[in-house]
């Protein structure tokens, strides 16, 4: 027994130190998976606090440039109203609910933004009493930016698409070939599209959008244009590198999407698979 | 001791305000940041209890890391830092380390110089080990490191000279 109380204390540095070496490593490990990374998270009062109290003096320095989005934005929005109106003038609608719209938008300011990690993750101002929650998509007018990962009262962790776990399923515009938007950890303006098919027509140039498989994003919200492509070891699916239209070092105002028909088309696919 | 206990405090929260506000953002040619922090680690008092400075370096690196939403990295690399401090330490100080008779801005330049440049490797090369998490990045981990480090230094040895103006 005394020998063993003798140990301790002198080793108890060492002791000490393979602890919170434990510690550290466990917290890591678990934010190198998915979902995982409960307890090391930014989405709470005091560092959303801080990040909130610093946005707020910064947000001044980006005013211009987010009301040049605005206007852009409202422009096409316009125009898509100006299609729509002259395509439905003949047309008289039977029942409101053909206004329906399974999708509902939360808007949402991004108050921290990481770009230069191999892991980054953005913070955003709405949280649970917004009814933010776990998995809900996260846009702007320009295309993707990242999925909710974790949230508190008053904020959310989005895991960015320049995260090296993430994986979102995209499409070409064209032809409806799928495949994974994967990153790897390189050049923030260019992700890495695998997993397509060697069948599927690839040109320089071609836009990829979201292909609405996973119900998270809604089909058709753009991702980037291919900026060069070629074949994998397998020589059977090509590596493609698609530039993002968005600029992910400066994103500003978000929308995040709510898919209503989430649960119903989940015990759907459960029931299939059953 | 009262008064030392309140400069560290006000030094940590300094420190990691200054890391997460605005030394994480500078992201200069795209990926060098610097990592002042680990200057709390070099200005603990140079014979504070060995436990002491794990614990502390500990907090710093876990805080940064809450804010940075990056696990448990900048915990892991301050500790290591934080544990061979001691034998640091004695290979740059020598004789008058042992004696516990040194403190940080009495020492001669060159060896001051040597105890910085050795912890900020050690802290940065674990960083990034950590951050990668794959050694197939072993060369991007190297090329971090170095640039990273370089950053850091001249940061130290800037506020270090900043500092002792302030005290005389």
């Amino acid at each position: 027994m005394q020998q063993i109380v003798n140990f301790l204390i002198k080793y108890k540095n060492t002791l000490l130190f393979l602890l919170l070496l434990f510690l550290s490593v466990f917290f890591t490990v678990q934010s190198h998976s998915y979902h995982k990374s409960k307890f090391i998270n930014s989405a709470n009062f005091l560092t959303g606090g801080v990040y909130n109290w610093v946005n707020d003096i910064d947000e001044y320095f980006n005013l211009k440039e987010y009301n040049n989005r605005l206007v852009e934005e409202n422009k096409y929005l316009r125009s898509r109203l100006g299609e729509l109106n002259a395509k439905n003038l003949d047309t008289i609608y039977q029942d409101t609910s053909s206004f329906d719209n399974p999708y509902k938008f939360i808007s949402a300011k991004v108050i921290r933004n990481q770009f230069s990690n191999i892991d980054n993750y953005i913070l955003v101002n709405k949280g649970e009493r917004d009814s933010v929650h776990n998995d809900l998509g996260v846009i702007t007018s320009r295309g993707i930016v990242g999925i909710v990962e974790e949230s508190s009262n008053n904020f959310s962790r989005v895991i960015s698409i320049l995260n090296t776990n993430s994986s979102i399923s995209v499409q070409l515009k064209n032809t409806n070939h799928f495949g994974s938007l994967l990153w790897n950890g390189k050049d923030p303006n260019i992700v890495q599209l695998e997993e397509v098919p060697r069948l599927a027509p690839v040109h320089k140039g071609d836009t990829i959008t979201t292909d609405g498989r996973s119900y998270i994003f809604p089909k058709g919200i753009p991702v980037g244009v291919v900026n060069d492509f070629e074949l994998d070891v397998n020589q059977s699916y090509y590596k493609i590198n698609v530039r993002l239209f968005n600029d992910m070092t400066n994103i500003g105002y978000v929308y995040i999407i709510d898919n209503q028909n989430l649960d119903e088309l989940k015990s759907l696919e459960k029931e299939e698979n059953e | 001791m009262n008064k030392l206990l309140i400069s560290n405090i006000t030094r940590f929260i300094l420190l990691v305000l200054l890391q997460v506000l605005i030394l994480s953002n500078i992201n200069f040619l795209g990926f060098i940041n610097p990592y002042l922090y680990v200057f709390f680690i070099l200005l603990l008092p140079l014979n504070l209890n060995h436990w002491k400075v794990l614990i502390y370096s500990f907090l710093i690196g876990i805080i940064i890391d809450v804010f940075q939403d990056s696990g448990g990295i900048n915990a892991a690399a301050s500790l290591v830092a934080a544990y061979f401090r001691p034998y640091v330490l004695k290979f740059a100080f020598g004789v008058s380390y042992e004696f516990q008779t040194i403190k940080f801005y009495q020492t001669p330049f060159a060896q001051r110089l040597t105890y910085i440049l050795l912890i900020v490797f050690i802290h940065h090369f674990v960083l990034f080990s950590f951050a990668y998490f794959n050694f197939t990045y072993i060369l991007e981990i190297l090329k971090n490191m170095l640039f990273s480090g370089i950053f850091t230094v001249l940061l130290v040895v800037i506020s270090m000279i900043l500092f002792r103006k302030r005290r005389r």
